[in-house]
């Protein structure tokens, strides 16, 4: 049996072939590194100056008034209850803002994929690293934030060190998503109709600042499906030094929301490169 | 047993097809590039050059047609082949945020090399590109001609066998174009393969050894420059212009011509016997002529025409 020499036309593969990933994929994540280390500081300033200002702003003054929150019938200070909120909510914006703005800079504008993609790294590696990294930024920022959290003394509890990287899982997530997106973008102005249609609504519609029971049972169906909102049911207990519950059924939700959306971002991607 | 008379072909490309809807964008398209040798791809705006470069790198998926590099088929080793290639793209796709050197750096690590090993390589690149003093310089800061030096010094960090240079010089001036020549003439000299598209005729018979001209995706000449301007012109181009030129076109002179083409104002005679055409021409002091060896300019514009394309 000999194979046939034929000049036979290469086969169209499917944009929704398996993802071919690789550690080839480490350079070009420590190419965001090496970029984003020569401008860290300012920049973890610039993340974490909002979170901190909506929790003392809301925390201290809100709280004052609010005083304490019932969470599954027990009382919580509402600092507390805020903190825990936001601390997702900041891990969702910053991978978020990542993904979109700055990822679309180097695909589009600056063209450092295309220069990538003439070295020996495939597109999905890139993809894969730029959804590592814009997590890697929502860890970066959410442990600047949990480090001020304990200097104030809002929760001194050892759990939050699983919160960690509870909240790396939450910037993968996110950062799927936003990369759905980043895909289909002609220019920045689209991102803000992710923002404010879609983010904007989940940050309210999550319990990040009141409780998910306060809503009218339509809209709590679709916020319990929301995947913020899968992250603080899993964070805030962890804050309030006690295990959460329903661990898979949340996990579970945030990791289809990051598979499914990794998948399809990696499809439109191909599509927009056109392989 | 093979024979080792000639060496085989470094890259070989057989029948690539792409269409982009109803357009054929390359067309049944077969060429090689030998080990040392320049290749140099002509042809209009829209003629499928880019295109076909982008198959050649495995991110254009073409229709039909299969293409072979240093022993691997394109696109399955896709990866294994760009380890082993060199490319400059039309658009330079630097980092803005790293210096020269990190440039230089970073892009290795792409290729899999230890930051050591590219260190080391460094100084030679920056040299080579005549960039050693702008070694901590961000690509903002660099001339355009600076920044396509660097753009072919990080296509050599990986010492490749072949580089693909996709209108390598185009919107540089004179001194930069010059030194952008010399640095490739180096290369080539160094044992390096070159498959370079141009716009410069000038370019393209002072680099390429073998010329590759190319229209609506199709190949319509192939060949060494001066072969190719021997087959298809005549030897000599007398151009005429000034008041009552275009007269001329249709005058008794056209017996001095094998070939007579007018565009603007300007009549090109094509011909074998320039002395007694620029006798006869003596007759019209009032005309400016230009006598000149016919040149690759006028094969091209003979084999794609002188109307500007639509998408140009």
């Amino acid at each position: 049996m000999s194979t046939p020499l034929i000049a036979n036309p290469p086969q169209t593969q499917s944009r929704w072939r398996a993802p071919q990933l690789s550690l080839r994929f480490w350079p070009v994540f420590l190419r965001n590194l090496l970029v984003w280390r020569k401008l860290a500081i300012p920049s973890l300033l610039g993340n974490i100056a909002e979170p901190l200002m909506w929790l003392v702003a809301f925390g201290y003054g809100m709280g004052a008034l609010v005083g304490e929150i019932k969470v599954d019938g027990q009382p919580v200070p509402y600092i507390l209850f805020l903190a825990s909120g936001s601390i997702c909510m900041s891990a969702m914006q910053a991978a978020s803002f990542e993904a979109l703005y700055s990822a679309f800079s180097r695909m589009h504008v600056q063209k450092t994929w295309d220069g990538i993609m003439n070295a020996p790294v495939g597109l999905d590696d890139i993809v894969l690293a730029e959804m590592l990294w814009a997590a890697f930024k929502a860890l970066f920022t959410v442990t600047a934030i949990l480090g001020v959290m304990l200097a104030l003394d809002i929760s001194h509890s050892p759990k939050m060190l699983v919160a960690w990287p509870i909240l790396l899982g939450v910037g993968i997530t996110f950062s799927s998503m936003a990369l759905v997106f980043n895909a289909l973008a002609k220019g920045y102005d689209f991102f803000t109709y992710y923002f404010t249609l879609f983010l904007t609504p989940t940050m309210f519609l999550s319990g990040v600042f009141f409780p998910l029971d306060q809503l009218p049972p339509l809209v709590r169906l679709v916020a319990d499906w929301l995947p913020l909102s899968n992250a603080v049911a899993l964070v805030r207990p962890l804050f309030m030094d006690q295990w959460p519950r329903d661990v898979l059924h949340h996990g579970g939700v945030l990791v289809a929301y990051a598979v499914v959306s990794f998948w399809v971002a990696l499809a439109l991607t191909r599509k927009r490169f056109g392989q | 047993m093979i024979s080792h008379s000639s060496p085989p072909p470094l890259f070989q490309v057989q029948h690539l097809t792409k269409r982009y809807g109803d357009t054929d964008v390359v067309q049944d398209l077969s060429f090689e590039i030998a080990p040392g040798e320049c290749l140099g791809v002509i042809g209009p705006n829209g003629a499928g050059k880019t295109t076909t470069i982008r198959m050649c790198l495995g991110l254009t998926m073409p229709d039909a047609g299969r293409i072979t590099a240093l022993g691997l088929h394109m696109p399955v080793d896709a990866l294994a082949i760009k380890a082993q290639l060199g490319v400059v793209t039309q658009l330079d796709t630097l980092d803005p945020d790293f210096n020269c050197a990190e440039n230089l750096l970073v892009y290795g690590r792409y290729f899999g090399l230890k930051d050591a090993e590219v260190k080391k390589r460094i100084p030679a690149l920056l040299e080579f590109a005549s960039l050693t003093s702008k070694a901590k310089a961000k690509p903002g800061e660099l001339s355009g001609g600076m920044k396509r030096r660097l753009s072919l010094a990080r296509a050599l960090v990986n010492d490749p066998k072949l580089l693909l240079l996709d209108e390598p010089t185009t919107g540089l001036d004179p001194q930069a174009r010059h030194l952008m020549w010399e640095r490739l003439q180096l290369l080539l000299q160094q044992g390096k393969s070159i498959l370079l598209t141009t716009h410069f005729m000038d370019e393209a018979e002072r680099l390429c050894s073998r010329l590759l001209v190319l229209d609506h995706g199709k190949k319509i000449a192939e060949g060494k420059p001066r072969d190719l301007i021997a087959h298809y012109l005549e030897p000599d181009v007398v151009e005429v212009y000034g008041v009552g030129a275009l007269a001329l076109a249709d005058s008794p002179l056209r017996a001095h011509a094998a070939r007579v083409e007018v565009s603007g104002e300007t009549v090109f005679f094509y011909t074998r016997d320039s002395g007694a055409l620029l006798q006869a021409l003596n007759a019209y002091p009032q005309l400016r002529t230009l006598h000149r060896p016919a040149n690759l300019e006028d094969l091209f514009l003979k084999l794609t025409g002188r109307q500007i394309r639509e998408d140009a």
